[in-house]
């Protein structure tokens, strides 16, 4: 038996989820009183299985860092959520959905719990629509459905432009309920700092209540981590400010693998950055492709013109424009996956046909479609989404294209789970974002909410029994115990450690550095001589960031600074390992793009005799080189092809 | 029914059943009063005032006025200590005239304002008929002996160029008072939705224009005609 | 269109040590911002130059910085999320301003919104009151089919324009009376429109209003300031259906 025992059930695929929840161990309701349950995060995960845990008896404890359990940032997601109801009628099935799924992540995730996470995805919408989420209508009253990048069926179910939101809160509602009965105590403004583990199980959290500044200890007889993606490693992203990874990080040095952190989702429609002082980067909806044109001028004259501001986008005539996907693929055009789409974007402005003053963007046009549609159509389409271009940009988007650029987005790495979304500490296991077992190397639009709330509602409360049904007869945690001691001392020393550098420099200068590295040598296009370069400036960085950056404010008071410090001081390890994956991995998949692995018209090259394995890191200690585990992903219900949307 | 009425939206339910009460009241009042202008010798106006004073109806009617009144203004005092109470520290700058109309945000004032006047209106009229009876004089109409109304309110209006002025901008205050309250109350009480809500606002506009044009008309009709 | 540069800017702003601390104005000078950076972008900027020169920097709440978390939560210069509508603070742009402004921020101003630091409040009295009733009770597994029971189009969509709420606390920050109408309308109109949240309708509103008076909240007047100030635009005539709802629930006691 290898280290890394994912514990997929025998059997036919479509029956192992079924066999193995026949199979696992339930604990009785008088037991479940006496367990409890940190769940740190409250996204789509989180709040999700924290009130699932709550209604079957568990006690539960729950975490965020935010003021309250509703702003976790998978309320930012626009698009929808998939879910194989076939409800149109268009003969779609979970093994459609199953085989859509593993084909977007290119052939690097696991066949078993793509294929659970389609099975229960019908569920999903059956729960969120009793908990009131308004999902839009046909006019007949039924549920409604849009298509989505890459999909050959109409299986995604939308809220507006605000699917994420929705879902989310219905989450929280039923969170709520359960605060409101005290089966959640629920934590805000509250920052895990540190996994407990005794005995070698997960037994509790440290965290920090970001108000008062005091250092707690929480004790339980399981840990839940659902605290989202890292993708804020490259400081520009999607992810909100407070996005981070130090969670995960912290289960990674206490024992929990770490999977394929290289695998970042760069999404192709993001407003492009506007000189140096941009603080984050807005999302454009995938589903804008639909009716939106890509192109750059075809000469570079123009090009340079558009960047000084000599000229606009409409005073170049149509035989001028390069509309680069619909040239290059001319099958799948505007609607190439966000993978493919976003390479385009980069190789264009290196070329030098970029658009904006940084040469940075491409044109996203909707004067073809408002010919075509009229304005009234596209307006009813993405009104929303225009009115929030113009209030950002100040730019007519009727009047004049987008300008669009790719940014990072998701994060498909994460912590290592196995069958049952217990990491490779036991009792302690990862949901959501973070951990890293659904995607692959490229996610699909509207399957992130889906994963979130497989993972919450209908996964993780069945297999938790399995193991807490073995812990009936452990006491409540004793948080007094020298674990506890031990850890609460070294996260009171690291914060004290960075608050006592007392340095020159504040933590955005030394984020944005990282960030800039993480871009441009771990981006979307990666080599190994970059790769190699960027771990050696990420360290340089850091070692910089732990003589010189600076901290002002108090330790015991809300001190923001205090936690942008610590959550960029994990970024550094986060992003040299991302770095060290990305050169282990010399093939082009999904999001991750080496130059060295392309086919002769310059597309991603998988390599599947040598990498069809997920990257399983292991800590090892402070300065030794962690280890590589992989797990050998089998393919018994899917033949391996290369993507191709020419 | 007791946490009702202690809840927020029970002590405006409150405000909104007297205040509406008010304006049907507003309504009636006006009606008998605009005989004034339209027969200047004084008959249809006494008549109506005479028949105002006797009939069972409005006697009955005419404590529970004094109780909407009274319930109105106690509560609207109360409702703007609570309200004011809600916000200790107050803001430095306010920019609130590009968000809410300015009778909306002052309807305290408004009406501490109309119930200056009608105190001033009450001694005028009401308490001279009521509890004076002997210093107003008597006229016969149709046959009827009944007391001189529209003298006692003839005379004021010609004695003062300030008494008119007085009540002119008493009928605009109530008017502007009641550009917030008309649809306010029937919003309160839940009587509105996302298309009523436009239509009733009309109409508390058509109605405050009324009332404020309506009374002011009367003292400026004395005015300019005498 | 072509971003300017703002020459220098006056920030007037709220600082306040703790719950416990008196608080007051102090005003600092900002060059050469950009019409192109974001309000909050303008703070970070202020922010850095504050740490540089040993100074406490501004404490404000903000998250997602896309106008959807509802985090960010900014009174400037007398407007909830400042001089723009249908925007949240992280949405409005330097260019809503003038070279040489004097801007005054100050935090949500409410008895039931207590001042944790600078402009950061403390929100959880909404919690609160969602907590009271704000939700349908069913539990994970054993629900019917979603297509089970249709619901009419208009009434989706009703319950979504209410549903859209981002729980920022504008409505309370601009409203006079500092009332959570416009809020707890919001959750009690997204349910009540739906034929899964009707079951508990009369218990929803009466719980949600008890708890609403008990944390403080003024009472409405219908000004109409908080659908003005709503980044989302949340209608008032929610307050009207919450008013019919609580009153059907309290005479049908």
């Amino acid at each position: 038996m290898s280290i890394l025992d994912s514990k997929i059930p025998e059997g036919p695929l479509a029956e192992k989820w079924n066999k193995h929840k026949a199979g696992i161990k339930v604990v009785s309701p008088a037991n479940k009183r006496k367990l409890e349950v940190i769940v740190v995060g409250t996204g789509l995960g989180g709040a999700s299985a924290a009130a699932s845990l709550a209604e079957l008896g568990y006690k539960v404890k729950a975490f965020c860092y935010q003021d309250s359990p509703r702003r976790a940032h998978s309320i930012a997601a626009q698009g929808g959520i998939n879910a194989a109801k076939n409800y149109q009628n268009d003969n779609d099935s979970v093994f459609r959905l199953f085989y859509d799924t593993i084909k977007g992540g290119d052939y690097r995730a696991r066949e078993a719990n793509v294929y659970r996470l389609a099975e229960v995805s019908p569920n999903i919408i059956d729960q969120c629509v009793a908990q009131g989420v308004p999902f839009g209508r046909e006019y007949g009253g039924l549920l409604a459905n849009r298509s989505f990048g890459g999909v050959l069926v109409s299986r995604t179910f939308y809220a507006r432009g605000q699917t994420g939101q929705q879902l989310l809160l219905g989450a929280y509602q039923a969170l709520n309920r359960q605060i409101a009965k005290g089966n959640v105590e629920m934590f805000s403004r509250h920052e895990m700092l540190d996994v407990v583990k005794i005995d070698g199980k997960a037994r509790g959290i440290i965290a920090r209540d970001l108000v008062s500044g005091e250092v707690k200890r929480f004790g339980a007889h399981a840990v839940v981590v659902a605290t989202g993606g890292y993708g804020n490693v490259f400081f520009l992203s999607t992810n909100a400010m407070g996005s981070n990874g130090s969670a995960a990080w912290q289960c990674y040095k206490k024992g929990a693998f770490f999977a394929n952190p290289c695998f970042v989702q760069i999404h192709p429609t993001c407003i492009p950055v506007h000189g140096d002082q941009q603080s984050k980067l807005t999302l454009m909806s995938e589903s804008l492709r639909n009716d939106g044109r890509v192109w750059v001028p075809k000469k570079k004259e123009d090009a340079e013109k558009l960047r000084k501001g000599e000229i606009g986008a409409n005073d170049i005539p149509d035989e001028d424009r390069d509309f680069y996907l619909e040239r290059r693929y001319p099958s799948y055009g505007n609607l190439v996956p966000r993978d493919v789409a976003s390479r385009a974007a980069k190789e264009r402005c290196d070329a030098g046909f970029g658009v904006n003053a940084e040469g940075k963007a491409v044109y996203l046009d909707f004067k073809y479609s408002i010919e075509r549609l009229g304005k009234k159509v596209i307006e009813a389409r993405y009104g929303n989404l225009f009115q929030m271009y113009e209030k950002i940009t100040d730019v007519d988007p009727y009047k004049e294209p987008m300008m669009i650029y790719p940014a990072i987005h998701y994060s498909m790495g994460g912590t290592w789970v196995d069958y049952n979304l217990m990491t490779s500490v036991p009792g302690l296991y990862s949901i959501g974002e973070a951990n890293f077992s659904d995607h692959g190397a490229n996610r699909l639009g509207a399957s992130a909410l889906m994963q979130g709330l497989a993972d919450g509602y209908f996964v993780l409360p069945y297999t938790i029994g399995d193991y807490l049904a073995d812990e009936i007869m452990t006491p409540t945690v004793d948080t007094n115990a020298p674990e506890f001691d031990e850890a609460e001392k070294s996260v009171t020393a690291r914060i004290e450690k960075l608050y006592n550098i007392k340095g020159s420099k504040p933590v955005d200068y030394f984020h944005k550095k990282l960030g800039h590295v993480m871009w441009n040598y771990v981006g979307m296009s990666r080599n190994e001589e970059g790769l190699k370069k960027a771990v050696q400036m990420i360290r340089e960085i850091r070692e910089e960031f732990w003589k010189d950056v600076k901290i002002p404010g108090e330790l015991d008071n809300l001190n923001p600074e205090l936690e942008k410090a610590g959550r960029v001081a994990d970024f550094f390890d986060i992003g040299e390992l991302m770095a060290m994956d990305a050169l282990d991995r010399k093939e082009s998949c999904g999001g991750h793009f080496r130059e060295e692995s392309v086919t002769d018209d310059g597309e991603a090259k998988r390599n599947d005799d040598k990498f069809t394995y997920v990257s399983c890191w292991e800590y090892k200690g402070e300065s030794q080189e962690p280890v590589l585990h992989k797990e050998d992903l089998v393919f018994e219900n899917v033949k391996l092809t290369q993507r191709s949307y020419k | 029914m007791s946490k009702f009425l202690t809840a927020s939206i029970g002590r405006k339910f409150i405000m909104s059943i007297s205040g509406l009460f008010l304006v049907v009241f507003i309504a009636v009042h006006l009606t008998v009063n605009l005989f004034l202008i339209f027969d200047d010798s004084g008959e249809l106006f006494n008549l109506a005032a005479n028949f105002m004073a006797t009939n069972p109806a409005v006697k009955i009617m005419e404590p529970l006025l004094g109780l909407g009144f009274l319930v109105h203004i106690l509560w609207s005092f109360f409702i703007e200590y609570e309200n004011w109470r809600a916000r200790p520290v107050k803001y430095d700058k306010k920019n609130t005239g590009i968000s809410s109309s300015w009778a909306s945000r002052n309807m305290l004032i408004l009406g501490a304002l109309v119930l200056v006047f009608l105190v001033v209106h009450i001694i005028h009229f009401f308490w001279v008929i009521k509890f004076n009876p002997e210093a107003m004089s008597t006229v016969v109409v149709g046959g009827e002996h009944m007391e001189d109304t529209y003298k006692l309110v003839a005379d004021l209006f010609k004695s003062s160029v300030a008494y008119d002025i007085f009540y002119i901008f008493g009928g605009i205050l109530l008017g502007i008072h009641l550009s917030h309250g008309f649809w306010s109350g029937f919003h309160t009480l839940g009587l509105s939705n996302k298309n009523w809500m436009s239509r009733l606002q009309i109409v508390g506009r058509i109605y405050a224009i009324v009332v404020a044009v309506g009374f002011s008309v009367i003292p400026l009709y004395f005015l300019i005609k005498f | 269109m072509a971003d300017k540069i703002l020459k220098k800017l006056n920030i007037k702003v709220w600082r306040q040590k703790n719950a416990a601390d008196k608080g007051r104005f102090e005003t600092y000078t900002i060059e050469n911002i950009s019409t192109g950076s974001s309000f909050l972008e303008m703070l970070d900027i202020l922010n850095n130059q504050l740490i540089i020169d040993g100074k406490d920097p501004i404490a404000f709440d903000h998250d997602c910085r896309e106008g959807i978390c509802g985090t960010c939560s900014l009174y400037i210069n007398g407007r909830a999320h400042g001089p723009d509508t249908e925007v949240t603070t992280c949405q409005l742009h330097m260019r809503k301003f003038k070279d040489g402004e004097t801007i005054t921020i100050e935090p949500w101003r409410a008895k039931a919104f207590p001042v944790i630091k600078d402009l950061v409040v403390d929100r959880t009295a909404f919690d609160k009151i969602l907590q009271a009733g704000g939700f349908i009770s069913v539990n994970t597994g054993g629900v019917p089919d979603a297509n089970a029971i249709p619901i009419a189009y208009d009434d989706a969509e009703e319950s979504m324009d209410a549903a859209a709420c981002i729980g920022c606390g504008a409505c309370v920050a601009a409203c006079k009376n500092s009332s959570a109408m416009l809020f707890v309308s919001a959750k009690v109109s997204h349910l009540a429109k739906l034929p899964q949240g009707k079951v508990e309708a009369k218990d929803r509103a009466r719980n949600m209003i008890a708890k609403m008076d008990e944390l403080g909240f003024g009472g409405c007047t219908n000004t109409g300031a908080c659908e003005v100030e709503c980044p989302k635009s949340i209608s008032i005539s929610n307050i009207a259906r919450l008013n019919r709802e609580y009153l059907k629930a309290r005479f049908s006691e």
